[in-house]
């Protein structure tokens, strides 16, 4: 192996980008002011941290209900599960071109994006979730005098969770992923940095992909944490 | 007409342009020189060739990554079958994986592979690792332990089983696993663009010219109907390399 190959150059590119997070850098194309540096780092981060959960709470908002009513009912299977599969083929870099181009751009637009990319996997899974609570003990519950709401409720969502998270991690997943090229909806994320080469550098690209990968991370490490909490202890001890 | 300029004297606007004129006098403005249009049919028709190679390059990256995906993750998953105490390191450290932004994780390898198809790939196929593997260990486990009771008690080995037994009615979700794993990467190949790699990208993210609908719809349009390709493809597959279940099909019907 030559000397080129050691791994001298690969550490200079992750270092300066280390550097590029805690210090603030010349840039060449804005006329003096400085670029990077933790303080922008963290209101780039912040930024993508509001606009996703936002995204993920109106994702939320609409797939839930609806997977537990038809999940209920058992109507709308093919619906269900077939817009799940839908969503997976949505190109993101499309979709967020798309929304800039004929809607606009700014927080709504890109919001209303997002949250289209996360509405499929949490739809589907809570729709699977709840159609897969044994049919007995919903008959059991329904014996013992529980209406239609406590049984959705106290049965069938609680046992109905740890597929709504697996749904909800995969939104999630998909929103902060999509939420990295949000400056082309006009909204400045982490993915300035890794879009704005000719403004950060090199350095600034990396950092922001470092960022945002422990971004993505947090989020799944916070929802798995979230499942755990969230999931019954008789549910936890079953084997899966 | 929502044309900003509408009312304003001819000779006070000056040379804007032909089209421009042209409409005025009621000859018809070329639809993309049109303000707030949708999709321009024509334009479409006449530069549809123009998406043939980028789209080419989109299904030589899905199909590559993929692979290389399917072969790592089959390999993890036949080492965690064999050895249980890896299940979990390989579930948490594919999960990881997925959980990284592919446009984040073309970034992180730029200091060490540069832009280029191979970055495009790497990253995409290390996205697919967590869906596949996950497949082929669930369709494992769900092999019932009489068929493998049975096969023991034919004198088959363990090895014997895993290949001629457990595999084989693993089949449909080591299948399902690569039509969300395939379906799932011909989506996100379109930010390859930003890796250098190529693909339908290139005609929506154009030294960021974003603003025209009409290129924006076709590349998405034929990334999604890629998509749905696969997706059928896939379908049809899990059919025919599982006879048994139309077999089983007929017997209760």
């Amino acid at each position: 192996m030559s000397a080129a190959l050691l791994p001298h150059p690969l550490f200079a590119g992750f270092a300066g980008a280390f550097e590029f997070i805690f210090s603030k850098q010349e840039s060449s194309v804005t006329g003096g002011k400085k670029v990077g540096g933790l303080e922008q780092v963290l209101e780039l981060s912040w930024t993508q941290i509001e606009v996703s959960l936002l995204a993920l709470a109106v994702a939320m908002l609409i797939a839930l209900p609806l997977g537990l009513y038809f999940g209920h009912k058992g109507a709308g299977e093919l619906v269900a599960v077939g817009l799940g599969n839908a969503g997976r083929a949505i190109p993101e870099l499309a979709l967020l071109a798309f929304v800039a181009a004929i809607v606009g751009v700014g927080v709504v637009p890109l919001v209303g994006a997002l949250a289209v990319l996360g509405i499929p996997p949490i739809l589907t899974n809570t729709f699977v979730g709840i159609r897969q609570v044994d049919r007995a003990t919903v008959d059991a519950a329904r014996g013992v005098g529980m209406t239609e709401f406590e049984i959705m409720r106290k049965v069938e969502l609680p046992m109905a969770v740890p597929s709504i998270m697996t749904g909800v991690r995969g939104a999630s997943i998909n929103i902060i992923a999509t939420a990295t090229i949000a400056p082309l909806v006009g909204v400045v994320t982490l993915g300035d940095f890794i879009l704005g080469e000719n403004v950060y550098g090199v350095d600034g690209v990396v950092a922001g992909a470092m960022v945002t990968a422990i971004l993505a991370l947090l989020f799944e490490f916070a929802l798995a944490g979230l499942q755990r909490r969230l999931t019954s202890r008789g549910l936890r001890l079953q084997p899966q | 007409m929502n044309n900003p300029l509408a009312g304003i004297p001819l000779a006070a606007v000056g040379e804007v342009g032909e089209g421009f004129l042209k409409e005025r006098t009621g000859e018809t403005l070329p639809c993309q020189a049109r303000p707030n249009h949708l999709f321009c049919a024509d334009w479409a028709s006449e530069n549809l060739h123009r998406y043939g190679t980028p789209a080419l390059q989109q299904f030589e990256l899905v199909i590559i990554s993929v692979l290389i995906g399917f072969v790592v993750a089959f390999a993890f998953a036949l080492l965690a079958h064999r050895y249980h105490l890896l299940q979990w390191p390989l579930l948490a450290g594919t999960g990881l994986l997925f959980a990284i932004p592919s446009l984040a994780f073309f970034m992180l390898l730029l200091p060490i592979t540069g832009r280029g198809r191979e970055t495009a790939i790497i990253a995409l196929s290390a996205y697919t690792l967590q869906i596949i593997y996950r497949n082929v260990m669930s369709g494992l486990a769900n092999v019932p332990e009489s068929a493998k009771d049975a096969a023991r008690g034919m004198g088959l080995t363990e090895n014997q089983i895993l290949w001629k037994v457990e595999l084989p009615l693993a089949v449909p979700e080591i299948i399902g696993g690569l039509r969300i794993a395939t379906v799932s990467t011909v989506a996100i190949a379109t930010l390859a663009v930003l890796a250098g790699g190529g693909g339908l990208g290139t005609q929506i993210y154009n030294g960021g010219n974003l603003t025209f609908p009409t290129a924006i719809i076709l590349s998405g349009g034929i990334a999604i109907l890629m998509a749905l390709a696969f997706e059928a493809v896939f379908v049809l597959v899990q059919r025919l390399a599982t006879p048994w279940r139309r077999a089983e099909a007929e017997a209760t019907a």
